[in-house]
């Protein structure tokens, strides 16, 4: 009973991973790096027909600055597959990418009063 | 600051991301917390894992439940034209931990979730925020048939030291859960202000 279980659980956790891995080209890897919350904008000089077709639903996605993990949510890929897109995509001159900025600092009591005055201003 | 290396797009100033987790054991509430405060559809890669997660999963107590998140939970709320807020559930399952070391880098707090019925769910999220330093509060999710605690009883059974604000929510609430990351946020003015004396 637990091993039959069990083979079914790594049949479903295999089976979704095959397809991103194809989408990717094969490559696991992205060249540039990006974190979750690095921010892709398209540049307008590729059009997404010019594209593969994920490549494209992900440019489609980012006329306005978007987070990597939305872009990957939206698509239901895993952000590894969606960072590979991505670093070709910066390649091609298709999109930029902005990397939070890694200094945050989380004591700034500027940023703490925008979020607090954010937050309640949706009260 | 400005994107760089593109001539064709304006350099309109791309907002600064403000970070914060939402974490807390299996089935606790975390993706409808996120889901009530965020502005787009709640967003998450989900696996389902129905009858396959049985006896891997404690499920008791979550009555119906029989679909778990196995990846991120993830939200945004638009904070000003400079700031935006961007929320990120943690997984809830102790085999997806893997997760939580790149969720929490440069996360400015957290909300842990806590469940009356089984509270030592949340120890582990206790735990690593603890070591990490990240600030947190806590957030006992009021489900109906639950046994109602008092906020100290909450602090006794999860020794909490007196500076962790505990407050109960109903996640399903969008006011309920924005006033659960106020409490939070305020939380962390006054942890930065006494830090910086
Ligand atoms: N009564 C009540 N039910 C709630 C509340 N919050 C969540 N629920 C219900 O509890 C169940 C689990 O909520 P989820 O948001 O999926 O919990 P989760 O923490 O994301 O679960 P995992 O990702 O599987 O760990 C859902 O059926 C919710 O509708 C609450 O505040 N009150
Ligand atoms: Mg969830």
């Amino acid at each position: 009973m637990p091993r039959f279980e069990e083979e079914r659980l790594l049949d479903e956790d295999a089976g979704p991973l095959v397809r991103p891995y194809t989408v990717s080209g094969g490559r696991t890897t992205p060249t540039a790096a990006f974190d979750l919350l690095s921010l892709v904008r398209s540049t307008g000089r590729m059009r997404p027909s010019q594209l593969e077709a994920e490549q494209a639903a992900v440019l489609l996605l980012c006329h306005e600055p978007v987070s990597v993990a939305e872009i990957a949510a939206h698509l239901r890929l895993p952000a590894m597959v969606v960072k590979v897109l991505l670093s070709d995509l910066v390649e091609d001159g298709a999109v930029t990418a902005h990397a939070p900025e890694a200094a945050l600092d989380p004591t700034d009591l500027n940023l703490l009063e925008a979020l607090l005055n954010g937050l309640q201003r949706r009260l | 600051m400005a994107y760089s290396g593109d001539s064709e797009s304006p350099a309109r100033p791309v907002p600064t991301a403000i970070k914060l987790l939402v974490a807390g054991g299996f089935g606790v509430g975390k993706t409808t917390f996120v889901g009530a405060v965020s502005e787009i559809e709640p967003l998450s890669t989900e696996e389902t894992i129905t009858t396959a997660s049985i006896g891997v999963d404690d499920l008791t107590g979550v009555g119906a439940k029989t679909t778990t998140t196995v990846a991120l939970d993830f939200g945004r709320v638009t904070l000003d034209a400079g700031h935006t807020l961007y929320l990120f559930g943690t997984p809830g399952q102790d085999r997806f931990w893997f997760m939580w070391d790149e969720l929490s880098d440069g996360a400015f707090g957290a909300v842990v979730m806590a469940d009356t019925r089984r509270l030592a769910d949340c120890f582990n999220a206790l735990d690593f925020f603890e070591r990490r330093k990240t600030p947190f509060i806590v957030a006992v999710n009021v489900f109906d048939d639950a046994f109602h605690y008092d906020p100290e009883e909450v602090r006794v059974a999860l020794d909490l030291g007196p500076h962790v604000p505990i407050v109960s929510c109903d996640a399903r609430d969008p006011r309920s859960a924005t006033l659960v990351l106020v409490t939070l946020t305020k939380h962390l003015i006054s942890t930065a202000t006494t830090v910086a004396r």
